[in-house]
């Protein structure tokens, strides 16, 4: 299993691609048709697919299972992996059993904390953070070695991934805990939902003074607007969410029944803009349970045909 | 301080309703500076457990006694004979006060007349905060005296989270941001190089995941 190494993803992005990656949610429940439905929206459109692990802190089928069922229909998936629930032995097990599934591609998360979750009650395990989750999969890739230094008998030969959020405090450090994930291990990066592009562009323009883009791909994080009321709720109780007041003003200018079209229309504005910044490699679209709309929005952005997957 | 909060009266009325003969035992160190389970507490709980147990016409006789520290024999064997006397204790200490009248006495049940809830500071009168959770490896030098183990909901050593947001935490927004301190902090002193480079991942087998913690002092044995 997984005998050739590269990824789709990695292989778009040392191209010199525009990667476009998707976000997709596992059902809450056992039902493999939901995730295998929302794989059927996503072919053909995205370059990788990232299956979120019990997002904000609410219990679904396992991030592991819904990547093999992606696999199996021909997409590539990325592994979200949190550490918010396993300690390092269970995240260093799940790695091994990961790539030996044929998953090439992690994304290594601290988690939302569970006080947002449907299980508050849980108690957390935070054993290690992000940035040791980095190094844990580089050093089992590159070293073959777990986190005691014992020989594995088979590396993961991962291709790994961090978040970052441009829009959270304190600003000054963003750029620098951008440049500890990079040299943690972090080959790509997918940040927040960008609505706030000014900020972003500052973010990235020290990211790129510092070097950093040229060390990292970055693949620009987009959310479309469904509503105005959507935008509102989203400002107000989404933790490091930025979506500036003319763009919520946006959203409540237009009627209630073209309001997801002017949210698709911002996307793409978002896209268009990404494309031409110096340092973005890519999109990350997360249109949370609205999976259909993917198809719609990389076409429109004039991203499709993807490139053929070797 | 090790900071704990009196139990609701229900809780201790239904927990001590089986004994006729009641010790409230206090504690006069910790537990008392936090208003818990000083001798002022053992008087007050003493008269609001009578008045509610003659409301139900049930006799109780309630004596109030209020040590030094129910952590240590020299202190908890000035409660032996009130103990004796008793059918129950009702012990305002901390958890480890609990314990330890529990393991010298054998035949007296002992019942938690508070919840031990953190290590912690008087920050202004009426709140009180966690600051320490005794992990064994202090490392506060290293992060300007903001601890992070403690302070920071996902126990980040490298740097904060995606949820900062104005220097508040996203879990409880009437909460500082430990990293936002942590680096205003550092900035202060002149001291981010601490925290710009990869923090290796903690070893927790001083905080307590090896098991009951123990310090053995050679020097102090007599």
């Amino acid at each position: 299993m997984n005998e050739d190494k590269k990824g789709n993803l990695q292989r778009v992005l040392e191209n010199g691609g525009f990667a476009v990656t998707a976000e997709c949610g596992p059902p809450r429940g056992a039902n493999a048709e939901v995730i295998i439905e929302k794989g059927k929206l996503l072919k053909g459109c995205v370059d990788a697919v990232n299956v979120t692990d019990n997002q904000t802190a609410i219990v679904r089928m396992s991030s592991m299972a819904a990547c093999v069922h992606l696999e199996k229909m021909g997409l590539e998936p990325i592994l979200q992996m949190v550490t918010r629930d396993r300690n390092r032995i269970a995240l260093q097990s799940d790695i091994m059993g990961a790539w030996s599934l044929g998953i090439k591609n992690m994304l290594c998360l601290s988690g939302d904390h569970q006080a947002f979750g449907s299980q508050p009650d849980a108690l957390n395990v935070f054993d290690i953070d992000s940035m040791h989750l980095l190094r844990m999969v580089k050093t089992m890739r590159d070293e073959g070695k777990d986190m005691s230094g014992f020989e594995l008998n088979g590396a993961p030969q991962m291709f790994i991934g961090a978040a970052a959020n441009p829009f959270a405090d304190p600003f000054e450090f963003r750029v620098i805990r951008l440049a500890k994930k990079i040299e943690a291990g972090a080959q790509y990066i997918q940040t927040q939902c960008i609505y706030n592009l000014p900020r972003f562009k500052e973010w990235l323009k020290m990211a790129h003074e510092e070097g950093l883009t040229e060390k990292a791909y970055i693949l620009g994080g987009v959310t479309p607007l469904k509503s105005a009321r959507m935008a509102k709720y989203m400002a107000a109780n989404v933790a490091g969410m930025d979506i500036p007041d003319e763009v919520i003003r946006r959203m409540e200018g237009v009627p209630r029944e073209k309001a997801a079209a002017e949210g698709i229309k911002i996307c793409l504005e978002t896209i268009a803009e990404l494309r031409n910044a110096k340092g973005v490699s890519g999109v990350h679209i997360m249109a949370i349970e609205n999976e259909g709309k993917v198809g719609e929005i990389v076409e429109s952005a004039g991203l499709i045909p993807r490139p053929e997957a070797a | 301080m090790i900071v704990a909060e009196q139990k609701p009266l229900a809780e201790i009325k239904a927990s001590v309703a089986q004994y006729d003969k009641l010790l409230i035992l206090g504690c006069g160190t910790c537990v008392k500076t936090c208003f818990a389970g000083g001798e002022d507490e053992v008087a007050v709980l003493a008269s609001a457990l009578r008045l509610a147990f003659k409301k139900d016409g049930k006799k109780i006789e309630i004596e109030e006694l209020t040590v030094e520290r129910q952590c240590e024999d020299e202190f908890i064997q000035e409660a032996a004979a009130a103990i004796a006397r008793n059918n129950a204790v009702l012990s305002l200490a901390c958890g480890a006060g609990v314990q330890d009248i529990a393991s010298r006495f054998a035949e007296a049940p002992v019942i938690p007349g508070v919840n031990t809830t953190f290590i912690g500071i008087l920050e202004k009168p009426g709140l009180f905060v966690e600051e320490c959770s005794g992990c064994g490896d202090c490392k506060l030098a290293t992060y300007g005296g903001v601890c992070p183990v403690t302070r920071c909901a996902k126990k980040l050593f490298n740097g904060p989270c995606g949820g900062s947001q104005n220097g508040k935490c996203e879990v409880d927004p009437e909460t500082d941001c430990a990293w936002q301190l942590i680096i205003d902090r550092l900035k202060a002193l002149g001291q981010m190089d601490n925290i710009r480079h990869y923090i290796e991942p903690n070893d927790w087998r001083p905080s307590g995941a090896g098991g009951p913690r123990k310090l053995s002092r050679e020097d102090l044995v007599v």
